[in-house]
Order: structure tokens, then sequence, then C-alpha cells
């Protein structure tokens, strides 16, 4: 079996008393789009910020294509990684979050070729052609240089999406993406993300978008007050959900027109 | 009795120079204060529980004495501790530790106002802690930086007039001293208003420019 994209073994985060995730384990696969749906507060949003080590396990490992993300075990010991360690491993993900936070000071194109020439070294005008490859890819190149106050949100998210693309990660992590958006600019999104499956990424979505979960995802992970309740495909899950809890969560998507799922 | 500027504005050239040093002793001090009261709260921000604890003490001892306090004990307490200092030296160095306080507490509120998802933003595509200062953080702090700071300039301006009292020879004491001289203290005394006041009326202009340059972004 080949090495998976994430494992999330025995992973287990408290917020002061609450445990929000208990003890997770989860093999996300290469080339994949992995859907985690649940009801608010059910820690899937946790469980992918764990994932970008944007929060600490309390316990547990997570693995990103085979390399400890965050802490390191050394005889059993649990140790935090260095900020540059951490850097490294990092590099394989591209983070797209629920409320875009793009740079504000910054153009579109200043927001996707920050990384290039930081993080990269790259000179501006190389880092300025390779961030507008991106931006066509989102559909974006004639907003290059608008600030985001400038943009609709749809289009600060795909400029998001952007920015995450720039530095080339194999895996991208989406939380929420299409939460903080009107209805109708939700599609645009979720075409650049559907876009992004066909070519073979590796996504982790957070999502209340069962449409997109059923029709995109190749796995559905459901979380529900901080376990995994099961893993399996789209099909199983919103086919034949036997598990009351599941059902009566998709019930209320049914009150909100979401009957041809099933 | 009757006013008589004349005899002030006869010694146009002592005065200036007392403005040159209160000029210098002001700017130079001010950005002194802005940079080590940035690092205080970058220190206070990211260095742990302990260097926060730590410093917090000198902010608050600077900001709860008297600046007049605080440039006497430099000054005339200094040699007990084997730090002699000219005049000027004590001011400019007084003027920084006091400015510093207020602005570590400016740039404090500055960080808090960045949205924390922006900085994760900047993790997450790899920019070291002091890239996403200097390149994110600081940036998006400016526009609500800037009116605090510029108050605080203006109030170390005036703060400078207390350095007569160490004998710096700055504007104050000149013209003080030709107030006395030529027995024209209530002449010396305008005249020292209108000077201060103009100096603030350029620093307020030369602020709104710099908000009406950084706001080219914001809706």
């Amino acid at each position: 079996m080949t090495q998976p994209a994430i494992s999330v073994r025995n992973v287990s985060k408290r917020f002061g008393d609450t445990l929000v995730l208990k003890d997770i384990n989860l093999e996300v696969p290469r080339g994949q789009v992995s859907c985690l749906i649940g009801p608010s507060g059910s820690g899937k949003s946790t469980l992918l910020r764990c994932m970008a080590f944007l929060e600490e396990a309390s316990a547990g490992m997570i693995e990103i294509e085979g390399e400890a993300l965050g802490f390191s075990e050394k005889d059993g010991k649990r140790r935090r990684q260095t900020a540059a360690e951490l850097r490294r491993t990092r590099s394989k993900i591209g983070m797209v979050f629920q409320q875009f936070n793009l740079w504000p000071h910054m153009t579109a194109l200043g927001n996707v070729s920050m990384a290039l020439r930081r993080v990269r070294g790259l000179g501006r005008k190389e880092a300025e052609a390779r961030a507008m490859a991106q931006l066509v890819k989102v559909g974006l190149e004639a907003r290059a240089g608008h600030y985001p106050s400038q943009l609709s949100g749809g289009q600060q998210q795909r400029v998001a999406i952007a920015r995450a693309l720039a530095l080339e990660p194999t895996i991208m992590l989406f939380d929420e993406p299409t939460s903080a958006l009107d209805p109708e600019l939700t599609g645009e999104v979720l075409n650049v993300m559907r876009a992004l499956a066909d070519e073979g990424m590796t996504m982790v979505v957070v999502t209340h978008e069962i449409g997109f979960a059923a029709s995109v995802g190749n796995n559905v992970c459901f979380l529900d007050h901080g376990q995994l309740l099961f893993h399996d495909t789209p099909e199983t899950v919103f086919a034949a959900p036997r598990h009351p809890r599941l059902e009566q969560f998709l019930d209320t998507y049914l009150d909100r027109g979401a009957q041809m799922l099933r | 009795m009757s006013f008589d500027f004349a005899v002030i504005l006869a010694k146009a050239p002592q005065i200036l120079a007392g403005l040159g040093v209160t000029i210098l002793i002001w700017v130079a001090g001010t950005l002194l204060a802005a940079i080590l009261g940035f690092l205080v709260a970058t220190a206070r921000r990211y260095g742990g529980r302990l260097a926060d604890l730590v410093l917090s003490v000198p902010v608050e001892v600077i900001r709860g004495t008297p600046f007049l306090v605080q440039i006497f004990l430099l000054y005339f307490g200094g040699p007990y501790i084997g730090l002699r200092l000219d005049p000027i030296a004590a001011g400019l160095l007084g003027l920084t530790i006091y400015g510093a306080a207020y602005y570590a507490e400016i740039f404090r509120a500055g960080f808090q106002s960045v949205p924390p998802g922006h900085s994760e933003a900047a993790d997450c595509v790899g920019l070291t802690r002091m890239q996403t200062i200097l390149h994110v953080q600081l940036p998006e702090m400016a526009l609500l930086v800037l009116p605090p700071s510029m108050n605080m300039a203006v109030i170390l301006l005036k703060e400078t007039a207390l350095l007569s009292l160490i004998t710096v020879p700055e504007m104050t004491m000149t013209v003080q001293a030709i107030g006395s001289q030529q027995y024209a203290f209530v002449e010396s005394i305008v005249v020292l208003a209108l000077v201060y006041w103009a100096l603030v009326e350029l620093a307020n202009f030369l602020g709104r420019l710099a908000e009406r340059r950084l706001s080219t972004y914001s809706a």
C-alpha cells in the first residue's frame, strides 16, 4: 500500500477542560478529495487545523507524507520541532481559510507572489510571473492589481486559493471555504476546487456543502462531538446512512432542499 | 507696560540654535523611542511569558512616573552608578526611554489589531516569524498605530522643554535666558509658545499626509 498523504494517529485535542478531538485515527489517501463533515462544534475544523499545525494536538501524531508534523517522537518522547523543521514539513501543505485571510495591504498579485519572493527568494519579475499563472488558474488575472477590499468574497477566496497554490504544495486543506460567502458566490469557488480535484490534487475539505462532498469527494468523514464516527465513500455515506446521528444530521440538509442526494 | 518683541527677535540666531537642538533631540528621540518601543512590544508578544512579565515592569514604572523625575534621576542620579552623561546625551536617552514605554503600548495594541488568521496564512506559506512581522503585521497595523504615534511624537516634542532643567541648550533654555537678560520674560514665553505650536502643526500635517498615503488600500 502506498504511503498516505496525511496520517493522523491517536490525535486528541483539548481546550482547557473540553476534549474537542477524541483519539482520532485517519489516513488521507493521495490524489483524493476527503471531506470532513459534521455539525458545528464537532471538531472538524480543529482536526483540519491540526493537520496544518495551526492547532497543536494535545496527544498523538500527525504525519505529512511520512514526516512528523510539529512534534517529533524520539525514544518515546514528544519534542516540539524547531520553526525551520516545521516550515519544511508545512511546505507540502496549502491552507485555505473560511475568512480568506488575505493581506489587505497587498494587491491580489502581491498576496500570491509574497511567498515566492520571501520564501523561495525569487526576484520580483519571476515571482510575479508565476503568481500571475496561479491567478489565471483561478480566473482572476484581470483582478491582479486589485486590493482585497476591492474584490467580492468569492474573488477573495479564489485569490486565497491561488496564494496557497503558489508554492506548489502537494496537499490542499480547505477550512469551510464557502461558509463566509453569499450563496451565489459559492459556485465560483467550488468550481475552482473541482478543477483542482480533477488535476489529482490531494484535498481535505471541511465543508457544509453536502452536494460538493457527494459529487467531488472520494471519502467522507463524519465527526460528531470530537469523534470520528465513520469514514467511507460518499455513495455509502449518503445513500444509506446507517448511523442514527448521521441520519439526523443529513435530515437538516434535506429540509434545505438537498433531496436529490438520496 | 508694553510688549517689545524686537529685543527677543534680535537674538534670532541664538534662538535658531536652540531650536536646532530641540528638533534634533525630538526627531532622534522619537525615532529611537518608536524603534525601541516596537522591539519591546515584539519581545513581549513573542518572547514567552517570562519576557512579557519582565518587560512589563519598566514599561509600567516609566508610564507611572513624571518625565521630569526620570530625567533628574538619569542626569543627577546616573553618576552614582557610573553613568556620566553630558546634558544632550542624557536628554536624548531620557526622551528615548520615556517615549519607548508609550510606543511599546501603541505597538502592543497594533499587534492585537491584526487578525490572527492573517499571521496564520503567513505561517502556512512558510514565512518566518520575522518576515511575518515585517511584511504582514507591521504594514497592516500601520494605519491604526499612526494617529497615536503622531500624537505621542507631539507630546514628546513638548516634553523636550523640561530638558532645560538639566541644562540642555535647547529652545526653552535659550529663550528663557534671553528673556531674563533682556528683561522681556513674558515676550520670550510668547515666542516660545508660538514656535512650539508651529512645530506641532507641522508634525500634524506630516502625520495626515502619511495617513492619506497609507489608506490607499482600505475600502
